[in-house]
Protein backbone atom coordinates (compact mmCIF):
# COMPACT_ATOMS: atom_id res chain seq x y z
CA UNK A 1 0.00 0.00 0.00
CA UNK A 2 0.89 3.59 -0.22
CA UNK A 3 0.23 6.75 1.83
CA UNK A 4 -1.30 9.79 0.36
CA UNK A 5 1.92 12.58 -0.05
CA UNK A 6 0.29 14.68 3.12
CA UNK A 7 0.36 11.51 5.39
CA UNK A 8 3.99 10.75 4.65
CA UNK A 9 5.26 14.09 4.88
CA UNK A 10 3.11 14.09 8.34
CA UNK A 11 5.15 11.32 9.79
CA UNK A 12 8.40 12.95 8.23
CA UNK A 13 7.88 15.58 10.41
CA UNK A 14 6.28 14.28 13.53
CA UNK A 15 9.50 11.51 13.51
CA UNK A 16 11.72 14.32 13.24
CA UNK A 17 10.14 16.70 15.82
CA UNK A 18 9.85 13.79 18.46
CA UNK A 19 13.93 12.56 17.48
CA UNK A 20 14.88 16.15 18.36
CA UNK A 21 12.66 17.25 21.36
CA UNK A 22 15.00 19.74 22.96
CA UNK A 23 15.38 21.33 19.37
CA UNK A 24 12.35 23.20 17.39
CA UNK A 25 13.18 22.58 13.89
CA UNK A 26 12.05 24.85 10.74
CA UNK A 27 9.54 23.55 7.95
CA UNK A 28 12.07 24.19 5.75
CA UNK A 29 14.57 22.35 7.67
CA UNK A 30 12.24 18.88 7.30
CA UNK A 31 11.89 19.33 3.44
CA UNK A 32 14.89 19.95 3.24
CA UNK A 33 16.23 16.50 4.88
CA UNK A 34 13.78 14.60 2.80
CA UNK A 35 13.77 16.71 -0.44
CA UNK A 36 10.05 17.42 -0.12
CA UNK A 37 7.93 20.45 -0.79
CA UNK A 38 8.31 23.11 1.79
CA UNK A 39 5.14 24.14 0.81
CA UNK A 40 3.11 20.98 1.14
CA UNK A 41 5.45 20.39 4.40
CA UNK A 42 4.18 23.67 6.06
CA UNK A 43 0.26 22.95 5.02
CA UNK A 44 0.98 19.50 6.68
CA UNK A 45 2.45 21.02 9.66
CA UNK A 46 -0.57 23.91 9.74
CA UNK A 47 -2.99 20.56 10.19
CA UNK A 48 -0.19 19.14 12.71
CA UNK A 49 -0.72 22.26 14.78
CA UNK A 50 -4.61 22.25 14.54
CA UNK A 51 -4.69 18.74 15.62
CA UNK A 52 -2.65 19.32 18.60
CA UNK A 53 0.22 17.16 17.64
CA UNK A 54 2.55 19.99 16.70
CA UNK A 55 3.09 23.76 17.66
CA UNK A 56 5.27 26.34 16.63
CA UNK A 57 7.08 28.97 18.70
CA UNK A 58 7.87 32.16 16.66
CA UNK A 59 11.56 34.14 17.08
CA UNK A 60 14.98 33.38 17.46
CA UNK A 61 15.62 29.66 17.57
CA UNK A 62 11.47 29.18 16.97
CA UNK A 63 10.39 26.60 15.18
CA UNK A 64 8.11 23.55 15.49
CA UNK A 65 8.39 21.13 18.15
CA UNK A 66 6.08 17.79 19.23
CA UNK A 67 3.41 18.57 21.85
CA UNK A 68 1.82 14.99 21.96
CA UNK A 69 3.33 12.32 23.56
CA UNK A 70 5.45 10.17 21.27
CA UNK A 71 4.54 6.88 23.64
CA UNK A 72 0.89 7.77 22.79
CA UNK A 73 1.02 8.97 19.46
CA UNK A 74 0.11 6.47 17.17
CA UNK A 75 0.46 6.23 12.81
CA UNK A 76 -3.24 5.89 12.81
CA UNK A 77 -3.54 9.37 15.01
CA UNK A 78 -1.62 11.44 12.06
CA UNK A 79 -2.78 9.76 9.03
CA UNK A 80 -6.72 9.51 9.67
CA UNK A 81 -6.01 13.62 9.79
CA UNK A 82 -4.92 13.40 5.54
CA UNK A 83 -6.72 10.80 4.28
CA UNK A 84 -9.36 7.27 5.27
CA UNK A 85 -7.83 4.45 6.85
CA UNK A 86 -9.92 1.19 7.74
CA UNK A 87 -13.51 0.12 6.31
CA UNK A 88 -14.83 2.65 4.21
CA UNK A 89 -18.76 3.26 3.66
CA UNK A 90 -20.07 1.88 -0.25
CA UNK A 91 -22.36 4.03 -1.68
CA UNK A 92 -26.27 2.08 -1.84
CA UNK A 93 -26.41 0.54 -5.41
CA UNK A 94 -22.86 -0.28 -5.22
CA UNK A 95 -22.33 -3.92 -6.47
CA UNK A 96 -20.26 -4.29 -3.36
CA UNK A 97 -23.21 -4.61 -1.44
CA UNK A 98 -26.04 -5.53 -3.90
CA UNK A 99 -24.39 -8.53 -5.96
CA UNK A 100 -22.67 -12.05 -4.46
CA UNK A 101 -19.49 -11.37 -5.91
CA UNK A 102 -19.52 -7.72 -4.97
CA UNK A 103 -20.26 -8.79 -1.27
CA UNK A 104 -17.42 -11.66 -1.07
CA UNK A 105 -14.54 -8.98 -2.56
CA UNK A 106 -16.09 -6.57 0.56
CA UNK A 107 -15.93 -9.07 3.29
CA UNK A 108 -11.97 -9.90 1.71
CA UNK A 109 -10.96 -6.02 1.62
CA UNK A 110 -12.69 -5.47 4.71
CA UNK A 111 -10.53 -7.79 6.45
CA UNK A 112 -7.29 -6.27 4.61
CA UNK A 113 -8.45 -2.82 6.09
CA UNK A 114 -8.77 -4.60 9.67
CA UNK A 115 -5.56 -5.30 9.16
CA UNK A 116 -4.06 -1.90 7.96
CA UNK A 117 -6.11 -0.09 11.10
CA UNK A 118 -4.79 -2.67 13.98
CA UNK A 119 -1.21 -2.04 12.76
CA UNK A 120 -1.36 1.91 12.24
CA UNK A 121 -2.86 1.92 15.46
CA UNK A 122 -0.68 -0.48 17.60
CA UNK A 123 2.67 1.25 16.48
CA UNK A 124 3.65 4.25 18.50
CA UNK A 125 5.73 7.20 17.11
CA UNK A 126 8.25 6.04 20.34
CA UNK A 127 8.20 2.59 18.57
CA UNK A 128 8.86 3.78 15.31
CA UNK A 129 12.20 6.04 16.64
CA UNK A 130 13.32 2.95 17.70
CA UNK A 131 12.78 0.96 14.80
CA UNK A 132 14.95 3.71 12.77
CA UNK A 133 17.60 2.78 15.30
CA UNK A 134 17.28 -0.93 15.41
CA UNK A 135 17.76 -0.60 11.29
CA UNK A 136 15.77 -4.47 10.72
CA UNK A 137 15.92 -3.65 7.03
CA UNK A 138 19.52 -3.67 7.15
CA UNK A 139 20.58 -7.89 5.95
CA UNK A 140 17.04 -9.33 7.00
CA UNK A 141 14.24 -10.85 5.03
CA UNK A 142 12.28 -7.51 4.53
CA UNK A 143 15.59 -5.65 3.04
CA UNK A 144 15.35 -8.78 0.64
CA UNK A 145 12.18 -7.99 -0.27
CA UNK A 146 12.99 -4.08 -0.91
CA UNK A 147 15.58 -5.23 -3.04
CA UNK A 148 13.50 -7.85 -4.89
CA UNK A 149 10.97 -5.27 -5.50
CA UNK A 150 13.23 -2.72 -6.48
CA UNK A 151 14.94 -5.25 -8.93
CA UNK A 152 11.58 -5.83 -10.47
CA UNK A 153 10.87 -2.08 -11.42
CA UNK A 154 14.41 -2.20 -13.57
CA UNK B 1 -10.26 19.53 8.30
CA UNK B 2 -8.11 17.66 10.43
CA UNK B 3 -10.11 17.13 13.88
CA UNK B 4 -8.46 17.27 16.91
CA UNK B 5 -6.92 14.17 18.71
CA UNK B 6 -6.97 13.77 22.58
CA UNK B 7 -3.11 12.94 22.99
CA UNK B 8 -2.06 12.86 26.42
CA UNK B 9 0.58 15.74 26.21
CA UNK B 10 2.90 14.96 28.93
CA UNK B 11 4.50 12.07 30.13
CA UNK B 12 3.37 9.73 33.32
CA UNK B 13 6.07 10.03 36.44
CA UNK B 14 8.75 7.79 35.18
CA UNK B 15 9.26 5.25 38.08
CA UNK B 16 12.54 4.26 38.88
CA UNK B 17 12.39 0.58 38.28
CA UNK B 18 15.88 0.13 40.10
CA UNK B 19 14.10 -1.71 42.92
CA UNK B 20 12.80 -3.56 40.59
CA UNK B 21 13.55 -7.16 40.84
CA UNK B 22 12.57 -10.33 37.62
CA UNK B 23 12.21 -13.35 39.29
CA UNK B 24 10.77 -16.90 38.63
CA UNK B 25 7.37 -16.87 40.39
CA UNK B 26 6.56 -19.22 43.23
CA UNK B 27 3.60 -20.64 45.07
CA UNK B 28 3.31 -17.64 47.59
CA UNK B 29 2.97 -15.30 44.50
CA UNK B 30 -0.47 -17.21 43.50
CA UNK B 31 -2.76 -15.35 45.84
CA UNK B 32 -1.27 -11.47 44.46
CA UNK B 33 -1.05 -12.63 40.74
CA UNK B 34 -4.32 -13.99 40.89
CA UNK B 35 -6.12 -10.19 42.48
CA UNK B 36 -3.47 -8.48 39.93
CA UNK B 37 -5.18 -10.14 36.96
CA UNK B 38 -8.55 -9.29 38.53
CA UNK B 39 -7.86 -6.04 38.91
CA UNK B 40 -6.53 -5.46 35.27
CA UNK B 41 -9.50 -7.80 33.88
CA UNK B 42 -12.21 -7.72 35.91
CA UNK B 43 -12.41 -11.54 36.22
CA UNK B 44 -11.61 -13.56 39.37
CA UNK B 45 -10.13 -16.59 37.79
CA UNK B 46 -8.35 -18.36 41.36
CA UNK B 47 -8.60 -21.72 39.47
CA UNK B 48 -6.63 -21.08 36.08
CA UNK B 49 -4.20 -19.34 37.63
CA UNK B 50 -3.13 -21.74 39.84
CA UNK B 51 -3.51 -24.51 37.14
CA UNK B 52 -1.39 -22.15 34.74
CA UNK B 53 1.00 -22.44 37.57
CA UNK B 54 1.17 -25.52 38.84
CA UNK B 55 2.08 -25.86 34.53
CA UNK B 56 4.54 -22.96 34.13
CA UNK B 57 5.95 -22.14 37.15
CA UNK B 58 6.51 -24.99 39.35
CA UNK B 59 8.19 -27.72 36.73
CA UNK B 60 11.48 -25.56 35.54
CA UNK B 61 12.74 -28.76 33.30
CA UNK B 62 10.30 -27.94 31.00
CA UNK B 63 11.11 -24.87 28.61
CA UNK B 64 8.39 -23.19 30.33
CA UNK B 65 8.72 -19.65 32.18
CA UNK B 66 6.76 -17.56 34.69
CA UNK B 67 8.50 -14.30 35.70
CA UNK B 68 7.43 -11.91 38.31
CA UNK B 69 8.40 -8.25 38.33
CA UNK B 70 8.28 -7.73 42.13
CA UNK B 71 8.71 -4.12 43.61
CA UNK B 72 9.26 -3.70 47.34
CA UNK B 73 7.68 -7.14 48.06
CA UNK B 74 4.52 -5.95 45.42
CA UNK B 75 3.89 -7.63 42.55
CA UNK B 76 3.62 -4.98 39.85
CA UNK B 77 3.52 -7.35 36.77
CA UNK B 78 3.94 -11.12 35.09
CA UNK B 79 5.06 -12.80 31.95
CA UNK B 80 4.57 -16.53 31.12
CA UNK B 81 6.05 -18.45 28.16
CA UNK B 82 7.02 -21.29 27.05
CA UNK B 83 9.07 -22.75 23.94
CA UNK B 84 6.19 -24.90 21.49
CA UNK B 85 7.22 -27.28 18.60
CA UNK B 86 6.33 -25.07 15.70
CA UNK B 87 4.40 -26.96 12.72
CA UNK B 88 4.54 -26.16 8.72
CA UNK B 89 8.63 -26.57 8.70
CA UNK B 90 9.07 -24.23 10.94
CA UNK B 91 11.85 -24.49 14.14
CA UNK B 92 10.66 -24.45 17.68
CA UNK B 93 10.00 -20.92 18.81
CA UNK B 94 9.10 -18.55 22.25
CA UNK B 95 5.28 -18.22 22.46
CA UNK B 96 4.18 -15.53 25.15
CA UNK B 97 0.80 -16.37 26.25
CA UNK B 98 0.34 -13.68 29.35
CA UNK B 99 1.88 -10.80 30.17
CA UNK B 100 0.14 -7.85 32.32
CA UNK B 101 1.28 -4.98 34.25
CA UNK B 102 -0.25 -3.14 37.18
CA UNK B 103 -2.16 -0.13 35.54
CA UNK B 104 -0.25 2.56 37.68
CA UNK B 105 3.32 1.01 36.50
CA UNK B 106 2.68 1.00 33.40
CA UNK B 107 4.71 3.08 30.82
CA UNK B 108 7.66 2.59 33.58
CA UNK B 109 9.70 -0.20 32.26
CA UNK B 110 8.31 -3.13 33.91
CA UNK B 111 7.17 -4.52 30.97
CA UNK B 112 9.93 -4.51 29.34
CA UNK B 113 12.10 -5.94 31.93
CA UNK B 114 9.68 -8.69 31.86
CA UNK B 115 10.07 -9.25 28.32
CA UNK B 116 13.45 -9.05 28.31
CA UNK B 117 13.52 -12.04 31.38
CA UNK B 118 11.51 -13.93 28.91
CA UNK B 119 13.78 -13.44 25.63
CA UNK B 120 16.83 -13.95 27.58
CA UNK B 121 14.97 -17.82 29.01
CA UNK B 122 14.31 -18.58 25.27
CA UNK B 123 17.66 -17.97 24.22
CA UNK B 124 19.04 -20.07 26.61
CA UNK B 125 16.45 -22.76 25.58
CA UNK B 126 17.96 -22.66 21.92
CA UNK B 127 15.29 -21.00 20.19
CA UNK B 128 15.81 -17.89 17.93
CA UNK B 129 12.12 -16.42 17.06
CA UNK B 130 9.35 -15.12 19.88
CA UNK B 131 5.53 -15.42 18.68
CA UNK B 132 2.73 -14.35 20.21
CA UNK B 133 -0.78 -13.54 19.09
CA UNK B 134 -3.38 -11.55 20.07
CA UNK B 135 -6.92 -10.13 19.45
CA UNK B 136 -6.61 -6.99 16.94
CA UNK B 137 -8.29 -4.73 18.84
CA UNK B 138 -6.24 -5.16 21.86
CA UNK B 139 -4.49 -1.89 21.48
CA UNK B 140 -2.62 -1.36 24.85
CA UNK B 141 -0.96 -5.32 24.48
CA UNK B 142 -0.37 -4.84 20.65
CA UNK B 143 1.60 -1.67 21.07
CA UNK B 144 3.31 -2.98 24.24
CA UNK B 145 4.54 -5.96 21.95
CA UNK B 146 5.17 -3.67 18.74
CA UNK B 147 7.14 -1.47 21.07
CA UNK B 148 9.41 -4.70 22.07
CA UNK B 149 10.19 -4.68 17.81
CA UNK B 150 7.78 -7.50 17.62
CA UNK B 151 6.33 -6.98 13.84
CA UNK B 152 3.89 -8.94 12.19
CA UNK B 153 5.50 -13.20 11.52
CA UNK B 154 5.54 -15.78 8.87
CA UNK B 155 1.64 -16.58 9.74
CA UNK B 156 -1.65 -15.79 8.94
CA UNK B 157 -4.10 -16.54 11.83
CA UNK B 158 -7.31 -18.41 10.32
CA UNK B 159 -10.81 -19.57 11.65
CA UNK B 160 -14.30 -20.62 11.09
CA UNK B 161 -17.50 -21.33 12.54
CA UNK B 162 -18.34 -24.43 12.82
CA UNK B 163 -21.96 -23.74 13.61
Amino acid sequence: MKLQKASSFALYAVLELAANPTHPLSGTEIAEKYGISAHHLAKVLRDLGRAGIVEAARGVGGGYRLTANPKRLTLLDIIQIFEPVGPQNVANGDPELVTDAGCALRIVLDELDDHTLATFRSITISTMLKLMTRKPWVNSAPATKLARRAASRR
Amino acid sequence: MPRHISIMKSPPAVKNTDALRIRPAVHSDLLALTALDEEITGLAKRKYWKETFARYGARRRLPRFFFVAEDNGRIEGFIVGEVRAWEFGEPPCGWIFAVQVRPKARLSGVGTRLFEALCAAFRRAGVESVRTMMARDNHLVLSFFRSQGMMAGPFIELEIALN
